[in-house]
């Protein structure tokens, strides 16, 4: 099934967030959809499969042009999106969600969906099991779920909006054999949207690369790393430089401390963070890494052990206290955790800043808003809605509403979802308050990050944790050697 | 592929969108009033009578006043809503806070000796309080017991009437004996005053002008409003960012209650000069439908609250005029809101096609938790 996309457009109120873009897609090739936060390539995944509909342009499926509105009726032209979160439906079982969508009536054919599901896991080695809950699952396997209910809908294109984000190597490996089989074998066209060059490279035949809404051209693979930035950028980069800050007090240990979460136990962990020190909590999701972030600011509650902030003991304290302790907290889920939906940015600056008294200086708040806007490169306006804006804008958000010279920051995935350019841009920001003394605890899917910018770091695996002391003499091949513990298999049941 | 129409044509698609459904509604309307065997054009014309337009031309002060005394409440009560709504709760439990601010009224009423005006004072103060604290136990369930406030509010609005008819029936009942009906008539000077030619209480009305002004202004201008509002489209966000959610939900819902217990006062101090059983009559259940239809625009309250109580106390005449029972504005009523929920829906729906995230939050009229929360609860 050949695809081609002819002069779309799509615009949101001022952001012309699709320009024009003509793309020919071939079967039986994987190509990597590349560009920055911005660039327009997950609004022009989203029209080709039927999230959005586009201003203008036309979708040509086999030589005739198609029209469609919604992931269903994308679907049943043959072409079907995996989301960046799976969309999957937690309380019901792997086989329940595998039939949602399937063609059959108000009863489906039970035993049938069943064998269907055994013969296209079996087929690429995924391993689920179907009676499985999905809630149980991780985000890699929910994936593979996705992938399979896609396949078994008939579906001839497939769309991967940053499959390869939090999940484990080996569910990469096994993602990327699916991929490639079912490209080169079975004649599919896959469409692989990620920020990762090193995963295009390893798994795509071309790539397409988006610049500020326009398609800026398309290359066969391999090429260099770099000749891809340089596309995507119009200049090679490199990380942000990495100065050695002196250390100054301990801001933040842990004595004994003891965490229980849903799946995982971290038990008497001793810890100390020291000012103007980084360290990196390196871990497969789930191996309590996020149990001490969200112990260490408030909204985990241990079960044993000490926290103690600056001297104080704050172990069973809200969220809140620790806050008038000036740390500063971001949570991975922007939208769902630190920014509000359908307030604007002035809003969101005006309820965190301190100087505001119980009336709103409305004209105070939008000087202020400004001059964040201004200082932290934020692409909007004060009176833009803060959903509106992209993720990596979201995210300068996110840093500009932080405290200004706190003590402790806890960043959860930092530079998630972030092109090369706005990462790089968030690290400068957070050495530059390294600088000033302030301490770091951060997680990161990313190895290359968290070896980059660690002083230390912490390797989490099934709650166990163990430190590399010094991250310079440590490398991405041997920290995923230690997260991964013994070529752990995480099994459904666990 | 169509293109999404420009801003101005969006709008315009929003008012006829509303309109649409007022006279969809107005249309079933009278389709119902048919199937009833009556005409439509007599039963409008019975409730335009009974709002108090004269059919020689003219008002009726005595009529007119009834429907002012019947928006009295359904004001403060709307007005209150507002608040909880903006802070995304649902306050079912206002009809309670209405009893319990009618009760405390009425003990006032019955205990304390004082002067007229002064009297007045305190029974008012005392109602506002009442509804309150009625209202604050919603919000210490819901933040310290993990019960959600609508089960909280349907749980405490039956022990607020429970404790009424015990009252009435017991402790607070007429010398001639055992009637569940309401207590003996509170003294003269213990209620509030019509005005000469127009019955209403003019203290009753300041109160509505000043509660829905202090309320809208504390919404718009003050940062406890910003940080209802910030609770209102994501209660975790908000938490992070560093508001104490708790604090300001049980915060949001006593002031809602302090506003019900008026409307709950002004019952029993005006309406019925003595305490009943079910003395909210249904009117904080009305103000929940006033601020579904308005959202978390403050200024449409006051007009839409005011049309309802007319439509109202309009349609008490059909019985008498038609042998219809007034049961049928109910009904008006129910299909006005649900059709303008309707279009609020359609609308959503329209625009989620045309603009980038399918919850475009702001303009959207209902507030943001409901559909969830209902489906919850």
């Amino acid at each position: 099934m050949s695809v081609e996309l002819r002069e779309i457009h799509k615009t949101f109120g001022p952001v012309h967030a699709n320009d024009g873009i003509s793309l020919r897609l071939e079967d039986g090739r994987i190509y990597g959809i590349l560009g920055e936060n911005g660039a327009g390539k997950s609004t022009l995944m989203k029209i080709l499969s039927g999230f959005y509909l586009a201003d203008a342009g036309q979708i040509v499926i086999d030589g005739r042009v198609t029209h469609y509105d919604t992931p269903l009726g994308a679907i049943r032209a043959g072409i079907g999106m995996l989301q960046q979160d799976p969309l999957d439906v937690a309380p019901f079982s792997v086989l329940e969600n595998f039939v949602y969508g399937y063609p059959g009536g108000a009863l489906p054919d039970w035993s049938a969906a069943r064998a269907r599901f055994r013969e296209l896991d079996e087929r690429f080695s995924f391993g689920l099991n179907p009676d499985a809950y999905v809630e149980q699952l991780t985000i890699g396997q929910r994936q593979q779920l996705e992938i399979l209910r896609l396949i078994a809908l008939g579906v001839r294109v497939l769309i991967l909006d940053e499959p390869t984000t939090g999940i484990s190597a080996e569910q990469k490996e096994v993602l990327f054999n699916a991929l490639k089989r079912l490209a080169h074998q079975d004649g599919l066209t896959v469409l692989f949207v990620s920020h990762k060059l090193e995963d295009v490279l390893d798994l795509c035949d071309a790539a397409a690369v988006l610049r500020q809404g326009k398609l800026i051209g398309t290359v066969d693979l391999p090429v260099t790393t770099g000749q891809l930035v340089a596309m995507m950028f119009g200049q090679e980069l490199s990380p942000a430089a990495r100065v050695d800050a002196p250390l100054g007090q301990v801001v933040l240990e842990t004595r004994r401390l003891t965490l229980v979460g849903p799946r995982v136990t971290v038990q008497n962990l001793d810890f100390q963070l020291r000012a103007g020190e980084v360290v990196g909590l390196a871990g497969l999701d789930g191996s309590g890494q996020e149990l001490l972030m969200r112990a260490c600011v408030g909204l985990l509650r241990p079960q044993g052990g000490q926290i103690i902030i600056k001297g104080t003991p704050c172990e069973g304290l809200p969220y809140r206290a620790f806050l008038a302790q000036n740390v500063g907290f971001g949570a991975a889920g922007r939208l769902e955790e630190g920014l509000v939906s359908g307030l604007t940015l002035m809003e969101h600056f005006a309820l965190t800043d301190p100087t505001q008294g119980g009336w709103i200086d409305w004209e105070r708040a939008r000087r202020l808003t400004e001059e964040r806007i201004r200082h932290y490169n934020i692409y909007g306006r004060p009176d833009s809605p803060v959903e509106t804006l992209s993720g990596g804008n979201q995210q300068r958000v996110l840093m500009a509403l932080m405290p200004d010279h706190p003590c402790l920051l806890v960043l959860e995935h930092p530079t998630r979802g972030l092109d090369v350019e706005s990462a790089r841009w968030i690290w400068e920001q957070l050495l530059a308050r390294r600088q000033e003394g302030t301490a770091i605890l951060f997680t990161s899917a990313d190895l290359e990050e968290i070896v980059t910018y660690s002083d230390r770091i912490l390797v989490f695996y099934a709650g166990q944790v163990t430190e590399v002391p010094d991250s310079r003499t440590t490398t991405v091949d041997e920290l995923g050697h230690l997260i991964g513990g013994h070529r752990l298999e995480r099994e459904t049941h666990a | 592929m169509n293109a999404p129409g420009p801003f101005a044509l969006r709008r315009f698609m929003g008012v006829a969108l509303a309109l649409g459904a007022v006279i969809v509604s107005l249309l079933l309307t009278a389709l119902v009033i048919l199937a009833v065997g009556a005409s439509p054009g007599e039963v409008f014309q019975k409730v335009w009578e009974g709002i108090g337009f004269l059919p020689q031309g003219g008002l009726d002060a005595g009529r007119f006043a009834g429907v002012v005394n019947f928006w009295i409440p359904l004001a403060l009560v709307s007005t209150g809503l507002l608040i909880t709504f903006t802070a995304g709760l649902w306050n079912i439990g206002v009809e309670g806070q209405m009893m319990f601010g009618a009760v405390f009224a009425s003990w006032i009423a019955r205990e304390v000796m004082l002067p007229g005006p002064l009297l007045v004072t305190v029974e008012l103060i005392a109602a506002a309080f009442g509804g309150a604290l009625w209202a604050a136990l919603v919000g210490l369930l819901k933040t310290r017991g993990g019960v959600h406030e609508i089960f909280g509010g349907v749980a405490l609005n039956n022990l607020a009437n429970i404790f009424a008819i015990y009252l009435i029936s017991a402790p607070w009942q007429p010398p001639e004996g055992g009637s569940a009906h309401s207590t003996p008539p509170f003294r003269s000077e213990a209620l509030l005053v019509p005005m000469e030619g127009f019955p209403v209480s003019l203290a009753a009305l300041a109160l509505v002008v000043v509660g829905f002004l202090v309320v809208a202004i504390a919404l718009r201008g003050t940062r406890w409003g910003l940080e209802l509002k910030a609770i209102g489209k994501s209660d975790r966000s908000a938490l992070l960012l560093g508001v104490a959610t708790h604090r300001n939900a049980v915060l949001a819902l006593a002031a809602c209650g302090a506003l019900a217990g008026l409307a709950g006062g002004f019952r029993v101090l005006f309406t019925y000069a003595s305490l009943r059983p079910l003395v909210s009559g249904g009117i904080g259940f009305l103000g929940l439908l006033v601020v579904l239809l308005t959202g978390t625009r403050a200024v449409w309250v006051p007009p839409v609250s005011f049309f309802f109580a007319a439509i109202l106390a309009g349609s008490t005449r059909l019985k008498i005029a038609l042998q219809l029972d007034q049961s049928l504005a109910g009904v008006v009523q129910g299909i006005l809101v649900l059709l303008v929920i309707l279009s609020n829906g359609v609308r959503g729906r329209l625009r989620s096609v045309a603009v980038p995230p399918a919850r475009s939050a702001g303009a959207s009229p209902a507030p943001q938790p409901s559909a969830e929360e209902v489906a919850h609860g």
